[in-house]
């Protein structure tokens, strides 16, 4: 198969499928044994300074906000990421801790774009290779097969692929081209979720995102729940499984754990939090002020929740509407 | 009649061009008060996509985003990205409706810099879903709040999302597939589509009190005339009090 074009971005992790195998053969345990920690032992025990990340669903919505400000507290440097997001990426940006993002889409959306991230790569202190949305999903889904690439229709053609790491072949079959894109092999994923048991099996109500696809593509993967659930509940519904327990490395209980995104059916999005996090990152004084109350402030998510207030939550509860 | 802003006809000029049971793959802003407003007009049946898995929903409520549980609240599936993007890529979904910071005379659009690549004057969000919707839809429409020279222009900083490209045939050249690209731009000033030759961008219809030589001067790239430039319908009493009561009731964006 002859290349026809290649995009010109460097392949920030290049896909390693036979270390990939080799690593959950050794380390993935599949006793059942608990795997609840804290999210300081989580984070101390599996993210080190400059391995890939990958954060799921996004910023406002299931997103793991509070293992994220957990990675800023204890300053994991270095760190790479796969760019779907809003203010996880936002939050890790402007602790600096990132040196470049897979970035397919990196804004507030109704709210417009990001100011840390503009700060970040317009100096030139982070560095980018552009894909579609469908491209990193695909590129997660085919790590989670186990393969070194996935074919797509998407991106060719333009700029977008010019800026990735993806190559354009023709098609051995069918004699058309198509845009190969290497599989994204995370060093660590996190993924929110409305309930685990201890060993963590996951479900997940509403969408799913690409948690599916990202937990499988995941070396590491570190899952918050809001709920810890008898293991009894989970097989009375395995059809509910997203995510099985033996894909999992550390279980942590975060109720409210995306806050201040939210989680359907069981609260709402922070808006008035989200607003004034907004107006305070177009300032760089602000933002470290931001960063110093929320994310260094608190020692823990429970202090967090605590700084937040319980009304409050208690409200965003309220708003979130039913089924 | 009464008053309206430009944003309001804006949407009311996209949520016609929504046609009841098709599929609308929708991304954030605009789009989504256009369908929604489509739902609740001519459009009861219409299907709306959202990137993160939410299709078929109610849209009772205005999402704020593409994830959030609004895209999927009495929705007929709530999936993940995977098959609301694949279903795209083998031919299921007729219309995506899209948003850009530029367009050129191709309808290709740049969401991604200002400037050069790296590092840019001015970075942008990226492509998000808009790469796949417009490389997998039938027929993409882009929604521009701001018709001017900066924003219609003749070079992309950078080509994000692709329309046309660089002219007939070459979407197919690329690999795109056949019979697939732009089918109309919904601006502050009109409603332009593309001469089926050339693949450019052409004016159909201006909104009321707007000139053909308005929308020309305002395009920095040539702008293509129809033989008859029709007008677009103001929005009428029951399109805005729905828009304004049930659609934005929270004034998010009207």
């Amino acid at each position: 198969m002859d290349v026809l074009e290649s995009g010109i971005a460097e392949l920030f992790q290049k896909p390693d499928v036979w270390g990939f195998r080799e690593w959950v053969h050794k380390h993935k345990d599949k006793t059942l044994t608990s795997k609840l920690m804290s999210e300081q032992e989580a984070v101390a025990k599996l993210v080190k300074d400059g391995d890939y990340l990958g954060t799921e669903l996004y910023g406002t919505v299931r997103a793991p906000m509070s293992i994220t400000r957990e990675v800023i507290r204890q300053g994991k440097k270095h760190l790479r990421l796969a760019g779907q997001g809003i203010h996880e990426i936002d939050l890790l940006l402007a602790a600096d801790l990132v040196d470049a993002i897979d970035i397919t889409y990196v804004a507030w959306e109704v709210y417009g774009i990001s100011s840390i991230l503009r700060r970040s790569v317009e100096s030139g202190r982070v560095k980018t290779a552009d894909w579609s949305n469908g491209a990193i999903t695909w590129r997660f889904k085919a790590a989670a097969m186990g393969v070194p690439f996935i074919p797509t229709l998407s991106m060719l053609g333009t700029d977008t692929l010019k800026h990735s790491a993806a190559k354009v072949v023709k098609c051995p079959f069918t004699g058309q081209k198509v845009a190969l894109l290497p599989a994204l092999f995370l060093d660590v994923g996190l993924i929110h979720v409305h309930r685990a048991d201890k060993y963590g099996n996951c479900q997940i109500d509403g969408i799913s995102g690409f948690a599916f696809e990202l937990a499988r593509a995941s070396k590491k993967l570190i899952v918050s729940a809001e709920q810890i659930i008898d293991t009894e509940e989970i097989k009375k519904y395995p059809e509910h499984t997203i995510i099985p327990y033996f894909l999992v490395d550390a279980v942590v209980h975060a109720p409210y754990g995306s806050h201040p995104g939210e989680m359907c059916y069981m609260y709402w999005r922070d808006e008035e939090h989200l607003k004034t996090f907004l107006e305070d990152s177009k300032d760089v004084a602000k933002t470290k002020a931001y960063m110093d109350k929320y994310v260094y402030g608190v020692k823990n998510h429970e202090e967090y929740i605590n700084l937040i207030g319980k009304d409050r939550l208690k409200k965003l509860e309220t708003m979130i509407g039913g089924r | 009649m009464s008053q309206y802003n430009e944003t309001e006809f804006l949407i009311c000029v996209a949520s016609r061009l929504m046609q009841d049971r098709t599929i609308a793959f929708v991304g954030t802003g605009i789009p989504m008060l256009a369908a929604s407003l489509a739902k609740k007009m001519h459009a009861p049946n219409l299907i709306v996509a959202f990137e993160f898995g939410g299709t078929g929903a109610s849209m009772e409520k205005l999402p704020l985003g593409v994830g959030d549980s609004r895209t999927f609240h009495k929705a007929v599936v709530a999936i993940g990205i995977c098959d609301t993007m694949e279903n795209a890529q083998r031919g299921f979904v007729e219309y995506g409706f899209l948003g850009g910071a530029q367009i050129d005379m191709y309808g290709n659009l740049n969401t991604t810099v200002i400037g050069k690549y790296w590092p840019p004057k001015v970075r942008l969000p990226g492509s998000g879903g808009a790469n796949d919707v417009a490389s997998h839809c039938w027929k993409t429409i882009a929604i521009m709040r701001q018709h001017d020279t900066k924003r219609f222009i003749k070079k992309l900083d950078f080509l994000t999302t692709p329309g046309f490209l660089t002219g007939p045939g070459t979407r197919e050249e690329a690999g795109l597939p056949p019979n697939t690209g732009p089918y109309r731009v919904v601006s502050n000033l009109g409603l332009m589509g593309y001469c089926e030759k050339s693949k450019r961008m052409m004016l159909l219809a201006t909104n009321p009190g707007v000139t053909v030589e308005q929308v020309v001067k305002n395009t920095e790239f040539e702008m293509l005339v129809a033989e008859k430039v029709g007008m677009n319908e103001p929005p009428s009493e029951k399109e805005l009090k729905i828009l304004r009561k049930d659609v934005d009731p929270d004034k998010l964006y009207i």
